[in-house]
């Protein structure tokens, strides 16, 4: 038995070294790098909570902060909607369906920086493919890129392209929805919205709070994207978000212990988020075994 | 021989053959072991970084004691940091002069004072603009590879007769100014075509625009984001977004190229002028061969004459990190680079003045861009300014952005923009002073 432990572990034993290297130790570092002043070259100095008071009267993290819940509250209902929509369309019978599948799934595998050097052309003011759609049919076109009232909003839209993941998931959760339970709502005359009202929607529910909990996170952590199509957060700020001054802090402004303590307060931010959304999802979300 | 051993065996002969000569190519590239080897990042990629490695290549051949690896790297400046604070940093970074105070107070220098008086690259061999960029707290950090100094490029064709020489064109911003109606063009449903001038293109300088109306984002050790100058310098700024209007200006940038491509705004005929650096001419003579232009000093205010000839520098720095293991070895690769054929060379190659206080006639005949000795002059004018000596630069230089930015889409005046600015600036300043000065 000992020696089946031994074995076990010493297999283990480079996820085990990874773990502790690569994330253990760096995550506990930099909570206690989040009580000091630490520029990387010099070594830490501990200033108690003078990080954590800086940043509840700092109005940039505000600002920032402000941008990456309004960025959640868009991005992750309207990915949410889509990415549904998108299932169920691909769940239907129809020739070729595998085909559609894979090409509803590959925008999500471009790279995000392709992604976003691509969108910058498609949302271009003046010689965007978007703006040209809307320029023939008759309506006047917003700066996306340049208007700070509009900037959030362009990619808020750009976070679609990326919803072939959960719509996979989405996808695979509609067809574990028992065949009899929409014979059922035939029999009782269910037209298709009925139909997606009481039957699909609570019983991919649970697959839904999944899928909601994970683009919450990855939405909070929003970085790449704004990071190649709106440098600096330009314009004003509009785009700044807390990944964004969390890098700025920690790589420009060689204040590692600030941005440590920005990075722990995203992680309270965080758990507070999914805390809340597992608490709401008790009233409605349906399990097979409830 | 059955047809998997031949596969096996031609798969063999040709990973071997491949090993040889790649083997041969990196072992070229490397030392032979008798020699020193240094290790210098730089961050230039490209024909840049290729003109350098051509210097790497020349001090190799002259040295048969020290051998330069040449390792042309991006984000040179956040590698170099991590690598130092590793206790591993290169022999040689190639960063951005801009950087030089931050590092040095974050002691991540080495300090070049006495290597350099030693070696007799003191103050008198550079221009002193310049030379103050290399130097902080009276030490001295950082040597030059290249350096630039910033006009206002004009194209003749874009503007009325009267103003199409550099002997004639307007002196000052006012005369800058009423441009605007002689030279830009809207469509009939009021969208701009053509701009004479645009404050915020190419938008890399927005901390100094109150320098050319005689003020600064540092006044010795207090921030002045928001002082008369700066507030006079976003008012100038806030006139060309009311003339051309907030969206239209918005929607006519959306429109613009990158600089290194055809379709940048000055090559491509959208605006008339553009603040620029001496290696504008290189890209125009890439992208748009042929082009005619002119560069004239950055226009002054009517009232201060004594502000003319001023222009903002930037400059490409070489320093040894704190830690490196070879600095005596560094060092005589930098003062290699110092030469003067050397840094002619390289600076003509970049399209670049010369920081160096004594410039060949050759120099300025053979040089890539006609106006040369335009720039060389405004390198060495009075007036000429770098970066304010703080470690906060990067923090100042994007609380103006945001201000410059908030101010050109019409969200602030240009008092509370800069007002806000300087009350972040001051929290940041204070915190700096508390936790990096004074530590």
């Amino acid at each position: 038995m000992k020696r089946d432990l031994r074995v076990g572990l010493l297999f283990a034993l480079p996820w085990i070294l990874g773990f502790c290297i690569f994330l253990a130790y760096p995550v506990i570092a930099s909570l206690y790098y989040s009580f000091t002043s630490y520029s990387v070259l010099r070594p830490p100095k501990p200033i108690g909570l003078a990080n954590y008071q800086e940043l509840a009267g700092d109005s940039v993290f505000h600002q920032a902060l402000g941008n990456t819940l309004l960025y959640v509250a868009g991005a992750v209902p309207l990915a949410t909607i889509v990415a549904i929509a998108l299932a169920m369309l691909l769940n239907t019978k129809v020739r070729g369906m595998s085909y559609y599948r894979t090409i509803f799934f590959l925008p999500s595998l471009v790279p995000m920086v392709a992604l976003g050097t691509l969108f910058l052309w498609i949302f271009n003011g003046d010689y965007g493919l978007l703006n040209e759609a809307l320029r023939t049919g008759h309506i006047e076109p917003p700066n996306w890129l340049g208007d700070p009232s509009w900037s959030k909003w362009t990619l808020i839209l750009i976070s679609m392209w990326g919803c072939g993941q959960a719509m996979v998931i989405y996808l695979a959760g509609l067809q574990n929805v028992p065949v009899s339970l929409y014979e059922a709502a035939d029999l009782d005359g269910a037209k298709l919205w009925a139909k997606t009202r009481n039957v699909t929607l609570p019983m991919i529910s649970p697959v839904i709070l999944f899928n909601v909990i994970m683009g919450i996170i990855g939405a909070l952590q929003v970085f790449a994207v704004p990071y190649v199509m709106f440098p600096g957060g330009a314009p004003a700020r509009s785009t700044y978000f807390i990944a964004s001054y969390l890098y700025d802090n920690a790589f420009q402004y060689q204040r590692m212990g600030y941005a440590s303590a920005l990075g722990w307060v995203m992680f309270v931010i965080t758990l507070a988020l999914t805390i809340l959304a597992l608490k709401v999802s008790e009233r409605y979300v349906h399990y097979e075994t409830d | 021989m059955t047809t998997k051993m031949t596969l096996g065996a031609v798969a063999v002969a040709v990973i071997a053959v491949s090993a040889a000569i790649l083997g041969e190519k990196a072992v070229s590239r490397q030392d032979r072991t008798d020699r020193v080897t240094v290790i210098y990042w730089e961050k230039w990629t490209g024909s840049e970084g290729e003109e350098m490695r051509k210097v790497v290549n020349a001090f190799n051949a002259s040295q048969d004691r020290i051998f330069v690896k040449f390792l042309s790297i991006s984000g040179v400046d956040s590698k170099t940091r991590l690598a130092t604070a590793g206790g591993n940093p290169p022999d040689i970074a190639g960063v951005w002069g801009d950087q030089v105070v931050q590092f040095a107070d974050a002691k991540a220098l080495t300090d070049l004072t006495d290597m350099a008086t030693e070696a007799g690259l003191t103050k008198d061999y550079y221009i002193p603009a310049f030379w103050e960029g290399y130097t902080y707290k009276g030490r001295l950090w950082a040597l030059p590879s290249t350096p630039a100094s910033i006009a206002l490029h004009v194209r003749p064709d874009l503007v009325p007769p009267d103003v199409a020489t550099p002997e004639t064109f307007p002196k000052t911003f006012e005369g800058l100014d009423a441009l605007i109606k002689r030279v830009s063009k809207q469509g009939p449903n009021g969208k701009l075509l053509l701009a004479s001038f645009l404050p915020s293109n190419p938008g890399w300088w927005n901390w100094a625009w109150g320098i050319y109306f005689g003020g600064n984002i540092m006044n010795g050790d207090k921030v002045t984001l928001n002082s008369k100058e700066n507030l006079r310098a976003f008012e100038w700024i806030a006139k060309y977004t009311k003339a051309y209007g907030s969206k239209e200006v918005q929607s006519f940038q959306g429109g613009f190229g990158n600089f290194a491509s055809p379709q940048d705004p000055f090559m491509s005929g959208k605006v008339a002028t553009e603040m620029n650096g001496v290696w504008k001419a290189n890209y125009i003579n890439v992208y748009k061969p042929g082009l005619k232009w002119f560069a004239v000093p950055m226009p002054y205010p009517a009232d201060h004459p004594e502000l003319k000839d001023h222009s903002n520098l930037s400059q490409d720095v070489l320093c040894i990190p704190r830690g490196a293991k070879h600095v005596k070895e560094a060092f005589e690769f930098i003062r290699f680079v110092q030469r003067q054929d050397v840094m002619e060379g390289l600076c003509s190659a970049h399209g670049k003045n010369s920081p160096l206080a004594k410039v060949s006639e050759h120099f300025f005949e053979t040089h890539p861009n006609k106006y040369i000795r335009l720039f060389d002059r405004l390198a060495r004018s009075p007036n000429a300014f770098n970066i304010p000596k703080v470690g906060i630069f990067p923090q100042l230089s994007n609380e103006m952005s945001v201000a410059f930015q908030e101010v050109n889409s019409e969200q602030k005046t240009p008092k509370q923009a800069l007002d806000d600015a300087q009350k972040r600036a001051e929290v940041i300043w204070k915190t700096y002073q508390e936790q990096v000065l004074n530590q």
